[in-house]
């Protein structure tokens, strides 16, 4: 290729524009969500948050669902500059939270008022739930620490 | 088994981005300079297989552009992968397992500097229900996978900053890396985080090339190579998407797909002289080198991913890099890694080797 003309390039919009049905454990994990409850999926090793259809290690079927507490414990995290359309207007966590009673651990945003000096591992938080609720993940704002 | 080789591995530069060429002009020089070196027509390939993702292109079968550097009339047998193309590799290796043909051009393609904000493109590789829609940022479970693995012990940020400046220096002989400086972990450790405890120097730097590796089979290998770089190991496996269910700082499916790569080779990643690991982040070193058991190995002597991360081109780029240290006669026994997905989720392991 020889000149120096730049190639074309037009802006694009990433979107996800389908309704799907999500099945009975996703759906009544997120049905959960617009009721402001967290439920979790029994296993062979114990009730999994959030709930799988299959147990991650061997591949069986999950059984039921359970209602599960909204508190928890981070076992990783790491800071970030917030941005437009994140869960929380200043810096705050991204984080693994093991949700109480339950084994695996649930993605979602920990605000600290923007202080990262206030982050550690195993900090106990407390799910922060929005008024208005559509069933879906950000029904929780974010989580903030227990007092 | 049938004996299957890289005879012929190019590059282009890794650029932060090229906004001159489309994929076919990023392409065409790289296919050019492989068929010739081994002395072959376009018409001697038997398979074309590629790999890059649509997401960065915005637009659905946009890799049909890079076909116009292959020459698909008449037509040809190709098949394309939507990942790294490492995974067109593996395919293009069953493929001449199947004994339809003796040589196949493998070629991987990607611009990952084309979208406006790369926050809002990587989302797209995550599950739709539970990760997704909060639109995390793009090095945000890669933060946490680093967490976790300093936690574990296997790294420090000191670690990570080491690791960074040892492939930076090395990409100084490597004129197509995107980056390469001198530059002390000290000095390193002096920036600010983007996503703690990743600083700017332990994310590879995405960016705009092409790779391509040509493979032939049996005698075809022996015939256009002094030295083929045989694969004597293939394989590639996964672990559970959702970060929440995996011990981050463990690679299982590394492991996994390293242990049956050594069933094939007979021989085993503890063996070869040279690594080259698709680590997306610095702190990815340590997972893996313990993962596939190195002993020893040189890892990422090319400056690895932390020198340049072309879209897509990144995994196929070691299987090339690994390849040459054995087409050149410098090494006997190489491997290479190749990864998709968000902190280590899919793995693919080669194990390639020198005749005597």
């Amino acid at each position: 290729m020889t000149g120096t003309a730049e190639s074309l390039s037009a802006p694009y919009t990433v979107e996800f524009p389908f309704e799907r049905t999500v099945g009975p454990t996703i759906g009544t994990f997120l049905g959960g969500l617009r009721d402001g409850q967290l439920y979790g999926v029994r296993t062979e090793r114990g009730v999994l948050c959030p709930p799988l259809e299959f147990e991650p290690g061997t591949g069986a079927e999950t059984g039921e669902l359970v209602p599960v507490a909204d508190t928890g414990t981070v076992t990783s995290w790491t800071w970030v500059p917030s941005r437009e359309g994140d869960p929380v207007p200043h810096d705050f966590a991204w984080a693994l939270i093991a949700i109480d009673g339950t084994i695996g651990a649930l993605f979602h945003a920990v605000d600290v008022d923007g202080d990262s000096g206030r982050m550690t591992t195993g900090m106990r938080v407390r799910a922060r739930w929005r008024t208005e609720r559509v069933g879906q993940l950000s029904d929780i704002e974010c989580f903030e620490v227990t007092s | 088994m049938r004996d299957v080789a890289v005879v012929a591995w190019a590059q282009s530069p890794c650029r932060a981005a090229n906004r001159r060429d489309d994929m076919a002009g990023i392409l065409l020089p790289v296919i050019r300079e492989t068929v010739n070196t081994v002395g072959i027509d376009r018409d001697d390939v038997d398979f074309v297989a590629s790999g890059s993702h649509d997401f960065y292109e915005g637009r659905t079968f946009s890799y049909i552009d890079s076909l116009d550097a292959v020459g698909a009339w008449p037509p040809i047998s190709e098949s394309h992968v939507e990942s790294d193309a490492a995974w067109a590799l593996a395919e293009a290796w069953s493929w001449l397992q199947l004994g339809e043909g003796d040589i196949a051009l493998v070629y991987g393609i990607g611009r990952g500097s084309l979208p406006a904000d790369l926050d809002q493109v990587m989302p797209a590789q995550l599950d739709p229900y539970y990760l997704a829609p909060l639109a995390p940022h793009r090095d945000a479970i890669a933060g946490l996978q680093a967490r976790s693995t300093i936690e574990a012990g296997l790294t420090s940020e000191q670690g990570m900053a080491e690791v960074a400046s040892r492939c930076l220096a090395s990409a100084l002989d490597n004129p197509l890396a995107q980056r390469s400086e001198q530059v002390d972990a000290a000095q390193l450790l002096e920036a600010p985080y983007v996503s703690s405890p990743l600083r700017e120097h332990d994310v590879a730097p995405v960016g705009d090339a092409a790779a391509v590796v040509i493979l032939a089979a049996g005698d075809a290998a022996r015939r256009l190579a002094e030295r083929p770089a045989w694969l004597r190991g293939v394989d590639h496996r996964m672990d559970t998407h959702y970060p929440g269910v995996r011990d981050l700082s463990e690679s299982p499916s590394t492991g996994r797909a390293a242990h049956r790569a050594a069933e094939l080779a007979g021989f085993s990643a503890s063996d070869v002289d040279v690594a080259e690991l698709h680590t997306e982040y610095s702190h990815q070193e340590a997972i893996l080198s313990g993962a596939l058991g190195l002993k020893g190995a040189a890892v990422n002597p090319s400056g690895g991913p932390l020198a340049g991360r072309p879209a897509t081109a990144t995994g196929l780029i070691r299987v090339g890099e690994a390849a040459r240290h054995i087409l050149d006669g410098r090494a006997d026994r190489t491997l290479a890694h190749a990864t998709s997905g968000p902190a280590l989720q899919q793995n693919l392991v080669c194990l390639l080797e020198g005749d005597g």
